[in-house]
């Protein structure tokens, strides 16, 4: 078994999500399916085989680097679940 | 005369034939909206549409008819009226990729190929539920519950475009945009007889389009015929200067492509996609008998074999859930999306707000790819599938240097029940899922364009898909092929 209890419960904390006990037993489940059926690949020779990072062959295809206004603040927090006139607020995090 | 509203759907089934009503004056466009408008009410049962925007279709509809009395002139999509699945940017309206996490969420600003559908004056008539954040193929993990298949309610309509796939089979709009990551245009456009067009990686910006995974995602549209999908591509696609990764290269004619008569073509068909018990007796059949068509026709057709095809969907598992566990890290419960009401600190506001926000198989995909990318087990998983991904490329490269298109069944089965595969049982094996994507993944995974196109149906009367890629920025002879077949 590729993840356990304590390794799922460090990805989670890796990825922010909590799991609750009652699904570990699930997740584990189903998590350990995908990853040993994701271990076909090793039995494909990738020795020496560069890992292909960018599928594009136009990569990084860059505009003149001009000030514009593209998203004025007022818009830019109008999704916020909660902020002020000028920053996003959240939770007290220090004492 | 009385306007019968069920023309729309029974009629109109290419763009051409409502531009030439319109212009011989036996239509309007607000009849046009107003008729798609009755056919959405009298589908609500198929949950096609997340919100339906009647009043603002009903005057952009008025404006254009004054426009055309008034001989103003009018956009190449006059008269087209669209739907836009829920991931697709659209400035001052609700957008949230099927998912509570973006729970009233307004969008501040409109995707690229949205923007460029709306300047040649496409009426957008709604946005289409989805599976959530565009992860799922039944349409099935939606925050807003399952969309039903047209052709029978109780089956799913694929996904994760499944809302855009039935839109235009039920003639609740005629044409909608979707997105593609690993078969999400294609393989609800097969369960449902419609066609859908994956173009190459690259070819339409993705600003604006909600990530799922970048180096795979594509914006594409699906709609009744070839013409009409090439005549969407052809708007949305080109440069644009917020999406580095677009392609520069010049935008071809791929409406007026449909409508040239192609030379005999060297087609690949894959062995397996006839040959193999995993693929339904029926689309064997049916991909076959096009097959014969296609040399009847005097193109020249040969099987051939992929050996890295049992290689594509975990490649494709590895690289897509690393990329979404990393795209979907925005979703913070701070500046956009749902935030949890319990939190007394960051840590725990992030964590409670994402767990509460995600539903189960956007979670579970996360957890994968947050797997894969720990450091633990990054080079056994994610550079792995990096060099594999490099290893499928070239002998697709191979295959395309001897063939102009590579032909197979969209999906290996029709249209499957609702709640058959949903993984959302412990005994459930979210495997099952993922296989209904076998035949449509390599064309992400190396970024190349493809097409899928109705292809007859089961004696039960539930649609086939047949699947046809191109090489890169082959969409003009894409398109055109496709509507050889077609009209075959």
């Amino acid at each position: 078994m590729k993840v356990d209890k304590e390794t799922l419960q460090k990805i989670a904390h890796l990825a922010r999500l909590e799991v609750r006990p009652e699904e570990e037993a699930e997740l584990l489940n189903s998590l350990n399916g995908v990853l040993n059926w994701m271990e076909q690949l090793n039995e494909v020779d990738t020795t020496g085989v560069e890992p292909l990072m960018h599928i594009s062959p136009d990569l990084n295809v860059l505009r003149d680097d001009a000030v514009a206004n593209h998203l004025p603040r007022a818009q830019a927090l109008a999704n916020a679940p909660q902020h002020d006139e000028t920053f996003f607020q959240v939770p007290k995090v220090m004492e | 005369m009385a306007f019968d509203f069920h023309i729309v759907t029974d009629y109109y089934r290419s763009f051409s034939l409502v531009q030439a009503d319109l212009r011989a004056g036996t239509i309007t466009c607000r009849q046009l909206v107003d008729g798609y408008l009755a056919r959405i009410e009298e589908n609500r049962h198929l949950n096609v549409f997340t919100e339906v925007y009647a009043e603002e279709a009903r005057q952009r509809a008025d404006d254009l008819d004054r426009r055309w009395a008034a001989n103003e002139p009018v956009g190449r999509l006059a008269g087209m009226v669209i739907g836009l699945k829920d991931v697709l940017s659209h400035a001052g309206h609700g957008l949230q990729a099927g998912s509570h996490m973006l729970d009233g969420f307004v969008a501040q600003f409109t995707a690229t190929a949205v923007q460029r559908l709306l300047d040649e004056d496409a009426i957008v008539i709604g946005r289409q539920n989805c599976d959530e954040f565009a992860m799922g193929s039944s349409n099935e993990t939606s925050a807003f519950g399952p969309v039903r298949n047209a052709a029978d309610p109780t089956r799913v309509p694929g996904g994760s475009s499944g809302g855009s796939a039935v839109a235009v089979q039920a003639g609740l709009c005629l044409a909608s945009i979707g997105s593609d990551t690993g078969g999400s245009v294609r393989q609800p456009a097969a369960f449902c007889g419609v066609t859908g067009l994956k173009p190459t990686y690259g070819r339409i910006s993705r600003w604006g389009l909600i990530a799922y995974a970048s180096s795979f995602d594509c914006v594409g549209p699906i709609a009744h015929t070839p013409a009409d999908c090439a005549l969407l591509l052809e708007i949305m696609a080109g440069p644009d200067e917020f999406d580095s990764t677009v392609s520069n290269r010049p935008v071809e004619a791929y409406s007026a492509a449909t409508q040239m008569a192609s030379a005999p073509r060297r087609i690949a068909y894959l062995r397996d996609g006839v040959e193999s018990p995993g693929v339904d007796a029926s689309i064997r059949e049916a991909t076959q008998r096009t097959i014969d068509a296609l040399r009847a026709a005097g193109h020249t057709v040969e099987p051939v074999s992929l050996s890295l095809l049992d290689s594509l969907l975990p490649t494709y598992y590895i690289l897509t859930t690393a990329e979404a566990s990393s795209n979907l890290s925005r979703f913070d419960g701070v500046r956009y999306g749902h935030r949890t009401a319990e939190a007394t600190d960051l840590i725990e506001l992030y964590k409670k707000s994402r767990t509460e926000g995600f539903g189960s198989e956007v979670r579970r995909r996360i957890l994968l790819g947050t797997f894969a990318l720990s450091a633990s087990y990054y080079d056994a998983y994610y550079t792995k599938a990096q060099q594999v991904r490099r290893l499928i490329r070239e002998e697709t490269e191979r295959l395309f240097a001897e063939y102009d298109f590579l032909l197979s069944p969209t999906t290996p089965s029709p249209a499957f029940k609702l709640g058959e595969k949903t993984g959302r049982n412990p005994d459930d094996d979210p495997l099952q899922m993922y296989l209904a994507d076998i035949f449509t993944v390599q064309a992400n995974v190396v970024g190349y364009p493809a097409i899928s196109i109705p292809n007859g149906a089961t004696p039960e009367g539930l649609p086939i898909g047949l699947q046809l890629m191109a090489s890169p920025f082959a969409e003009a002879s894409l398109v055109a092929i496709a509507q050889e077949i077609t009209d075959l």
